[in-house]
């Protein structure tokens, strides 16, 4: 077992760790955050996205001690009390969802592009978002949600 | 799809990662491990002792050197992509790196762990065979530089001895494009292809179309002889052995590199 420390939604959190835990089911199955859903299990689906140290990763290809020292954001740290997070209240808006399995991971994927590119144009929303995958195949409201949320100022 | 159990050590410099792997022969380094966790998982790759580098921040980087760029080995894609010295200098690296996986794959992925993995399908390897780059690599007796045409042996395996642990990339600077055709998003290249002017020469490389990134040789000879883009291209599979499975057969992918080829070189 090997120790870490690491920052998840804002507190620290120390644990013993098998070196071949991945993130995702370290914060499913220890921390017991399971809105980080797991789909395809092979770096495809882009369900299990969180963010590390504030960039978009697939928690389900990353080790828990490769996490050691840093911060994770998973969906549950996004929204202040009742108040959701901006980018989680456009999906709200758009209905940019229907099974909801992947909305977690779109809504991180989202939070991390519009970092990187605050006003994204349609085609570089469609490009930012290749890594998620919505099997109900719900994208056209998804790119919308991402608009009012670049429009919002998420 | 959990993988083998394994040590886990986490190297605090390119010395100590050396002498780590020196413990232990089926030692591995672990940089982005965008390539290795999924091997692992699927128990491709049973790694007894993995050596973690990905903290040795001091190997993220890219410098202007004279009329070359080095480019540290844990620089991942994402800083590939938004680098203003490749941007200027050496464009489509930035440009293939932006074709690599999705963007959640590129804030992991470094270039020295993708080239380094020695995949045949590996977008970045054929860009560095393309240039004439030279990798560093530092191991128990030293450094050495290995010229990329030295590099690639073989199908996931590389000049690299067990206890060398790549450092830098050296390539030219160089005006060049990429081309990679995919049947879906975030997908491995059914064929790529890199066509760059290094010293005033153009220089063709090829991907997915061999054992190893391959260099388009007659492609380039024909170039020199002085023919057209459009019948020079039609060579670009003659040194190539295009292998067949679930995203295309032998002869596509053949008839992709014609293609691909040819709009590569009138990009140029």
């Amino acid at each position: 077992m090997t120790r870490i420390a690491l920052t998840v939604n804002g507190s620290l959190c120390e644990a013993d760790v098998e070196p071949r835990q991945l993130l995702a089911y370290f914060l499913r199955d220890q921390l017991g955050l399971k809105g980080t859903n797991v789909g395809c299990d092979t770096t495809s689906c882009g369900a299990c996205t969180v963010l590390l140290d504030g960039e978009s990763v697939k928690s389900c290809t990353v080790f828990a001690v490769q996490a050691d020292g840093c911060e994770v954001t998973t969906v549950e740290g996004l929204a202040q009390g009742d108040e959701l997070h901006p980018v989680q209240q456009a999906f709200h808006e758009q209905h940019a969802l229907q099974c909801g399995y992947c909305t977690p991971g779109f809504v991180l994927a989202t939070i991390s592009l519009l970092k990187e590119n605050p006003n994204p144009s349609e085609v570089e929303i469609r490009d930012a978002l290749e890594g998620n995958l919505c099997r109900c195949t719900g994208y056209h409201n998804i790119v919308q949600a991402v608009q009012a949320a670049a429009r919002a100022g998420a | 799809m959990i993988p083998a159990a394994f040590e886990y050590a986490r190297a605090a410099s390119v010395d100590e990662a050396v002498a780590l792997l020196g413990r232990d022969e089926d030692a591995k380094l672990l940089a982005g491990g965008h390539s290795l966790i999924p091997a692992m998982r699927l128990r491709f790759s049973r790694p007894s002792l993995l050596v973690d580098i990905g903290r040795l921040d001091d190997l993220r980087f890219v410098r202007e050197n004279g009329d070359r760029i080095a480019i540290g080995a844990l620089t991942r894609h994402a800083e590939l992509v938004r680098d203003p010295v490749l941007k200027q200098h050496c464009a489509l690296i930035g440009e293939a790196a932006a074709l690599i996986g999705d963007p959640q794959v590129r804030h992991r992925g470094t270039i020295g762990g993708s080239v380094a993995h020695g995949d045949p399908a590996s977008d970045l390897g054929t860009i560095l065979l393309t240039l004439d780059a030279e990798l560093v690599a530092r191991g128990p007796r030293g450094e050495r530089t290995i010229p990329a045409a030295e590099f690639f042996t073989g199908p996931f395996d590389t000049a690299l001895e067990h206890q060398e642990m790549l450092t830098e990339i050296r390539v030219p600077k160089a005006v060049g494009t990429y081309l990679k055709y995919v049947r879906r998003a975030h997908d491995w290249a059914t064929v790529g292809v890199a066509a760059a002017r290094v010293d005033g020469r153009v220089q063709v490389g090829l991907t997915s179309m061999g054992p190893t990134p391959l260099r388009a040789r007659s492609v380039e000879d024909a170039l020199a002889g002085g023919a057209s883009p459009a019948d020079a291209a039609a060579h670009a599979a003659d040194d190539a052995m295009p292998p067949a499975d679930a995203s295309a057969s032998s002869e596509y992918r053949a008839h992709l590199a014609q293609v691909l080829v040819r709009r590569a070189l009138e990009q140029l």
